[in-house]
Order: structure tokens, then sequence, then C-alpha cells
């Protein structure tokens, strides 16, 4: 008898069938259930592990581990080589927005943009590392073609150090990442406040500099974050053109994980896994903090 | 008498420069591609590479671990697809409707995969993957666990603005109101609803998953990834065209999908 | 919540005249304005009415600057402003929506146009608290946009427009996104503060009762040109064309035989208007509060329905002869009629616009 048929307010949801609250959360206990064991149990056996050593035994020593020369320059050099992209990424990815941003709304430049991008960023560091050793590796297109004009690049070997090689390639889908992260804010400036500031009697550099520099600047900045953790945690790229060494911190834990190692190494990677957890976690907010503020200004 | 009008011009002057530039960047590597896999040996053009790849026989024949990795792959995007939606739309929905208070919660955990990274997730997942393999064997399928994971956070935020599209709320309680049971609801109301949505999230997530290549190197599995980069070692030529295939497909579905779900690019007020 | 705010130190704008001669502005195939030819006084409130695509916003787009013109001239305070851009044109302009900046404070909007010219922190911040207290908001001053309901923010964007004292006020549809009790109280409140700070204003709506409320003049348009350019009464009581006559107001259409300068419809005649035609068949438009309605058992209409407004009443009826006609009739006097009832309709003495059937 207890049937709902036309609820007289939004009041109390849990309370108006005949299945009450426990009832409700059965509904979701799937969800909570999965994520539990492949989310939540990965997390903690990563944190935990940190703190143990190859004996389960609790220790600091993994953590005194990260201080070793080669572990602190393979994070100095994730965090320079995401940085580095990140800013160009957002730069470049940022004019690239506003300019696919005037285009007509449904017009084929929109789309065909649009649709390079969301492959180039999403799909996979495999594919696109081949891409460019097609291109600037050894027997590459361009070095080629170079060659044939008469610059020959010194140590065909550049495109897999960190410095060069990787930032180019990185670049390569940090732009489109922008673009795909960005591109919503830009859409969002309304043409009534350009109007608004052209009728007050500003110009177009009044414009950018009082108003849609302001109103985008959080979400630039909250996409350029994104974009850092993104070249953070980058792996698949770097392990397709890195033969050897581990110049950054992802390979580095990937090295961890498949060496042949004494047992106890694996627990080193864990401790490199939780840096880099840190690492982006504080990123993430930040990014999390700006983003609220856009949601309210542009109303999406 | 043309103010506006040349304004306009310098914009689509400034547009076409910085697409044809950007434009051009992005599309050297792929030029690059076509050119490499089409070289001769003896110099000129030959199409040897991508007839071999276009010859089902021959691809299973000389690179086999290219066809498994294929096979795999394609397996995986299904199952992966199938448990996140069996996964995310009846929670969400359900949150929506019974359980607002959690829906916080939920969004948390859909997009904590942002924030632990593939290759950090691998590392915590080597001792759940062993049980795994104890209970379903050690096909390289069963990523698919892992995989739904790695999509939460795209598939969460698709599906989410799908459902905030529609009055959730409305459509079930009228539903039940003329006596559907939940699973009609969900089934017959709510998904046809958000077809948008779902097929976003779920191109999404097979984007993610032909391109994932961290987990399943590191746990010792066959994808389309570890096998191109397998084959990179071997024959250069072969995998950087199916690197471009890929690629092109990717895209070409991509495309295709900006032309379902109109009206959520034309967000842009222009006045007229 | 009284929005009324003394005349303080709102130190009256120049009232500038503005003239738009022979506008044409096309978009591909479209004309949406065919040779407009408008003067408004200085201080008057002028408004364009007319349905969506007329040109309306068009041409106050181009009075702002905001579109270029294919032809034509726009003169304001007898200066030639066609070639000016928007941003030295010196118009204070109110969108329908989306109009304030929403990084900004509603204090900070105001101030706005005088930060860009310039102006020091302290005389912007006093003229701001002005029109601020002009549009009774000082309270707010502090808010944000999402933080403020559809009027308020109207209201702000009318003091960050009214900041710079302009030589013109342009309003674009201002209340049409707006509750339909905000809508009337603003319109009320609008027409107000233009009285007391004396800007030449253009006022663009589609709502013809706004139109009437609030204009000095009202401009009726169709198809990229004026219908009509005239007092609100003179529209109403005589419109120049059919189409005027139907878009403001309710119009009753009636076939009747035109003759000797006068129309015979519904068993009466009523005197012409100039301009109409002169005999022959003719629909004759007349207004429903020019009617009368009375029960009457050999009558030749039979109700169809009867509406209690509030204010007044309404009773639809259908004649003998198959026309449906609309009459106003007294608010207490609707209860004597019910659906079904014979009753007599007879025009009052007003007169009524005579078009020809052909």
């Amino acid at each position: 008898m207890a049937d709902p048929t036309l609820p007289a307010t939004a009041a109390a949801p849990g309370r108006s069938t005949s299945r009450g609250p426990t009832g409700a959360l059965l509904g979701v206990l799937p969800f909570f259930g999965y994520t539990a064991i492949f989310l939540v149990t990965p997390t903690l056996v990563v944190v935990v592990g940190a703190f143990l050593d190859g004996s389960n035994q609790p220790t600091l020593g993994n953590i005194s581990a990260l201080t070793q020369p080669q572990v602190v320059s393979a994070f100095v050099n994730s965090v320079i080589l995401s940085a580095v992209t990140a800013v160009l990424g957002a730069v470049f990815g940022g004019l690239l927005s506003y300019a696919v941003a005037t285009g007509r709304p449904g017009g084929l430049l929109r789309r065909v943009m649009t649709a390079v991008c969301g492959v180039l960023a999403q799909f996979g560091g495999v594919t696109l590392a081949f891409a460019f050793v097609a291109t600037v590796g050894l027997q590459g297109f361009v070095t080629i073609w170079l060659q044939k004009v008469g610059i020959d690049m010194d140590g065909s070997t550049w495109l897999f150090e960190p410095t060069r090689g990787l930032v180019l390639v990185y670049t390569y889908f940090q732009i489109p990442l922008m673009l795909i992260v960005f591109l919503p804010a830009v859409d969002g400036l309304r043409s009534q406040w350009r109007e608004a500031a052209e009728t007050l009697g500003g110009s177009t550099w009044d414009y950018w500099r009082h108003v849609a520099g302001p109103i985008l600047a959080p979400s630039f900045i909250g996409a350029l974050l994104l974009l850092f953790t993104n070249a953070f945690s980058a792996y698949a790229t770097a392990a397709a053109l890195v033969s050897q060494g581990s110049p950054i911190i992802p390979l580095q834990i990937g090295g961890a994980l498949s060496s042949e190692v004494l047992l106890g190494q694996e627990n080193v990677g864990k401790a490199m896994a939780l840096g880099m957890v840190v690492i982006v976690a504080v990123v993430m907010t930040l990014y999390a903090v700006l983003e609220r503020r856009t949601t309210r200004w542009l109303g999406r | 008498m043309s103010l506006q009008a040349s304004r306009r011009r310098r914009q689509t002057l400034f547009r076409h420069v910085v697409v044809g530039v950007i434009g051009l960047f992005f599309a050297l590597p792929m030029v690059a591609m076509l050119e490499f896999t089409t070289r001769a040996p003896g110099g000129g053009r030959s199409l040897d590479t991508w007839a071999t790849l276009l010859d089902v026989g021959a691809v299973e024949r000389d690179y086999p671990e290219l066809m498994t990795g294929l096979i795999a792959s394609a397996g995986l995007a299904v199952l992966t697809v199938a448990i996140m939606l069996l996964l995310l739309v009846p929670t969400m929905t359900w949150v929506r409707l019974r359980l607002p208070g959690l829906r916080r919660t939920v969004e948390f955990i859909c997009l904590l995969p942002l924030t632990i990274p593939a290759i950090v997730l691998v590392v915590g997942l080597a001792p759940v993957y062993a049980w795994v393999t104890y209970f379903f064997g050690e096909s390289s399928v069963w990523l698919c666990f892992a995989y739904v994971v790695l999509v939460l956070p795209y598939a969460y935020r698709a599906l989410d603005a799908g459902l905030s599209a529609i009055d959730v709320r409305t459509l079930a309680e009228a539903a039940r109101s003329l006596g559907a049971s939940w699973f009609t609801v969900m089934w017959r109301v709510i998904l046809p609803n958000i077809r948008t949505a779902v097929l976003l999230s779920a191109f999404l997530s097979v984007a993610l998953v032909l391109g994932e290549f961290t987990i399943a190197s590191l746990l010792n599995r066959d994808n389309l990834q570890v096998a191109i980069n397998l084959l990179g070692k071997r024959d250069a030529s072969i995998s950087i065209a199916v690197s471009f295939a890929a690629l092109l497909v990717a895209f070409l579905v991509l495309f295709a999908m900006s032309f379902v779900g109109n009206g959520r690019r034309a967000r842009r007020s222009k006045e007229s | 919540m009284s929005t009324l705010a003394p005349v303080r130190d709102a130190a009256p704008t120049r009232g500038v005249g503005v003239r738009l001669t022979d506008l044409r502005r096309s978009y591909g195939t479209v004309r949406a304005l065919d040779g407009l030819t408008l003067s408004i006084e200085p201080g008057e409130l002028v408004a364009l009415l007319g349905p969506s695509g007329c040109g309306k916003t068009t041409a106050l787009r181009l009075l702002a600057g905001l579109e270029d013109a294919d032809g034509g001239r726009v003169e304001v305070g007898g200066r030639d402003i066609t070639r000016v851009p928007t941003n030295k044109r010196d118009m204070g302009m109110v969108f329908q929506a989306y109009s304030l900046f929403p990084h900004m404070t509603a204090r900070q909007n105001v101030e706005f146009g005088l930060q860009l010219r310039g102006a020091a922190s302290a005389k912007r911040r006093a003229r701001a608290t002005e029109m601020l207290e002009l549009v009774g908001l000082e309270t707010q001053a502090d808010r944000y946009a999402h933080q403020l309901s559809g009027g308020q923010q109207q209201r702000v964007a009318l003091a960050r427009a009214l900041a710079i004292q302009p030589q013109v006020l342009l309003l674009d549809e201002p209340l049409s996104a707006l509750d339909a009790k905000v809508r009337v109280q603003l319109r009320e409140e609008i027409r107000r503060i233009q009285l007391e700070v004396g800007t030449t204003t253009l006022f663009v709506t589609h709502d013809q009762e706004e139109a009437l409320a609030v204009a000095d003049r009202v401009g009726v348009m169709r198809a990229g040109n004026l219908e009509q350019l005239a007092p609100p009464q003179e529209l109403y009581a005589r419109p120049a064309t059919a189409f005027v006559a139907d878009f403001v107001g309710l119009t009753n259409r009636m076939a009747a035989t035109v003759g000797s300068g006068r129309a015979h419809v519904l068993g009466a005649s009523v005197p012409l208007l100039p301009g109409s035609a002169p005999s022959g068949a003719a629909v004759v438009l007349i207004r429903p509060e020019a009617l009368a309605v009375r029960a009457d058992p050999r009558g030749s209409a039979t109700v169809v329905t009867a509406s209690f407004l509030g204010a007044l009443g309404r009773v639809t009826v259908l004649t003998d002869g198959g026309e449906t006609v609309i009459a106003q009739i007294d608010n207490a006097a609707v209860a004597g009629f019910a659906p079904g009832d014979r009753v007599s309709v007879t025009p009052r003495a007003d007169a009524a616009l005579a078009v020809s059937a052909g």
C-alpha cells in the first residue's frame, strides 16, 4: 500500500517506499564491492607495502632508498619533463582551443580537430612512440630529409633522451589533451561579455585583460595541472622508446616490478609509487579546487 | 562599413594560421608513418607492408603475436565496456534516485583513478591478480577487471553528464507509478534516454582499452599495444603500419561519433 | 521590497537625438533590415516591437556598432557614427541574458566602464554606489552574478550601463528572460530611472504590453521595416495596418459591408477610420472592449466560453454566421454567462478599421 505514486515534496528520498534505506544500500553494493577489490586494495597494497620490508616487517628503509641518486634524478627528470611539456601543451593547446572555438560550432574544422585530438590524447604511448620513430628516429622521414639537406642529427639517439626526444613526443599528446580539457571553458565565454566590454568602451586588449583572461585563468591553470599529471604518470611512451636505463620515475617503477632482483626491491618500487601518488594527489587537489571555481563562473 | 567584418577576418586568419601550424605538427608523424611503411628495399615506393597487413592469413602465420594481441584487445574492449556499463549505469541511477547523499562518495571513487596512475595501480594489482589467475586462469581477457577501474573517471563523467541532462527522478517515478519494476525502469526508461552518454562512455572505454600498455605489459599479458611493442623490436615496418591503422580507425570512429548526439556542441550563444 | 530611490545627485545625462536613415543589413539571402528610417528625440524612450526575425534586434545592434550596416547612416547628436567602432560610441547596453561579468562583484561590474576610462578609484566607487542606489541594490554591491536573481542581475546591468553617462541607452529585450511578475515590476523601474536620468533610449521587445507600458513612442516592425511609429495610445486606437492591429492587443476580424463611410457589421453600423477601404465587402477589425454582450434569447450568437480574468472578464461567442468573436466584459458579469446561452453582440460607438476582403 505504501507505494509512491505522487510524492508531494522532494523530501527524504530513502523513506518513501517499502524498502527503506538499508534496502537501498544493497543496490550500490556491487559497485563498492568491485572498487574495493580492484581499486582500494591495490592502493592499500602500495601505500602499506611502501613501509614493509622483504619479510613484511614495518620499515622506513624503502623510503630512505628513495634518496638514492638515480631515484632522485628520476624524480627530478619526471618533474621537469612534466612541467615543460605541460607548459608547452598548455600554451599551444590554448591557442588551438581559442582558434577552434571561434570557428563554426558544427563546422568541419571543429569536428576534425576534436576527433584528432581525442585520438592523440587518449590513444596510447606505444603507437605514438612508433610514429616518432618513423619521423625522427634513425631511419626517420625527417632525419633522412634533413640529412639530404645537409643537417645531420648528432647522435640519433636524441629521441630517447628525456630532455629532448621525450619532450617532443610528450608535447605531441599534451597539446591534444589541452584542447579536450580547455575547449569547453573557451566555449563558455559568452559573446555578451565581449559585447558588453565593447559598449562600455573597452578595446580587444581591455577585454582580454579584464574579462576573458581572468575568467579563463582558473580553467587554464587547472588544465595545465592536469597536463602535468598526465605527463608525470605516462609510462608506455617512454617504455617503448627508452631501451637503456630508467631516466624517469615510471620507468624506475616498471623496472623494479619486472626485475628479478631480491624480493625487497619490490617494496622500493612501492615506495616510489607512493611518492608518485603523493605528488599527483597534491596537483589533483589543486586542480579540483580550481575546477569548482570555474564551474561557478562559466555555469557549466 | 566593415569594422566587425574586419575583426572577423582577422579572427579567421588567426584561426587558419594556428590550426595550420599545429595541424602540420600533428600531421608530420602521420605522414612519416605512411612514408616509412611504403619504402621499397631499393628506393622508391612499395605497398608490400600494407598488403601483408591486410592479408589476415599472412599476419597469422608471420606475426602470430600480433593476431593474439589483437584478439585479446578486442575481447578486452567488449568485456570492459560490458562490465563498466553493468556496474555504473544501475549504480549511478540508483544513487540519484534513492541515495543522493552517496553521490559525492561515488564520484570521488570514480575519479580516484585519475590520481592513481596505471603505473602505480599495477604495482598494487600484482597480488590481486594472483587471485584472479587462481579463479579465472591466465588469459589476457581478465585484464578487463583492471581496465574497468582505469576507465571509471571518463565513463563516469560521460554518464553523469547524460544523467544530468534528463530528469531521472521524474522519469523513474512516472514509470514506477505506472507499475514498472526497477529492471524495467533501468532498461526501458532510463537507458534509452542516455543513449548518447552510454555510447560516449563506451567509446572512451574502448579507446582506452585499445591504447593500454602499462598494466598489460607489467602483468605479463598480451594485448594489442604489447604486441605492437614486441613487434617493433623485430619488424619496424609492420609495427608502424599497425600503429597507423589503429590511429586511423580510432579517428574515423571518433569523427563519426561527433555527428551523433548533436546539439551539445552548439552551445555558444551567437547573437544575430 | 521598495525599490524607489530618492533623486540624488543622479546627474541628468545629456540626452541626444538619434537618427537612423535607410539602414540595410542582410545575412546571406535573408534581409534583416530593409531600409529602416527612424528618429529618436533627445530624452525619448522608443520601443521597437515585433515578432522574431523582424529586425528589431538587428537595428539595435547596428546602432551599438556590434554589427556593420550594409547601407544607410547612423547619426547620434548630429554626428555620423556609422563608421565609428563600438567602443567609441559611448552607449550603454543591457542584454537579454548573461549581461554581467561573472568574475566581478556587482560593484566591480558597475565600475568597469569607469575603470576603463581611467577614473580615480574614489570617484569610481562613489559613482558606482550612486548607481547601485539608483537601482536599489546598494546592499548587494559585493555579490557576484550567480548570487543574484535574474531581476537583480538586470538591474545591476542597467546601473553599469548608466554609470558611464552614455549618450544613448540600449536595451535588448532586457526582461524576456525573467518571470512574469518580476518583468512587470522591473519595467516600471526601468521607465522611472530612464525618466529621471533623461537618457535617450531604444528598447527592443516582442511583448506588446511591455512596449505600450514603457515607451514614449512605439515602432512596430515587420520584415525589416517599420509598419508604424506612434505613441502607445495612437498605436492601439488607430493602427495603421492590419498587422499592427493584430500584433498590438487582441483584435476581432469580422465580415462586414462598407458603404457611405460606415461599416455594417453585427447588425449595426460603425464609423470608419481614415485609410479604410472605401466600399464593398470587407473585413473589419474591432477591439474586444469595443463590443457589448447581452443575454438575449433572440440574439444571433452563442456563448462558447466565459472567463474570469481577475480585473476583467472575457466572453467568446460563435455568431450564427460562423465567426468567433471575443468580447471584453465587466468581471462581475462573467457569472451571468454560461456556454450555450444565446446572446447578442453589438459594437460600441468606437470606430473600426476596415480592410478590403480581396
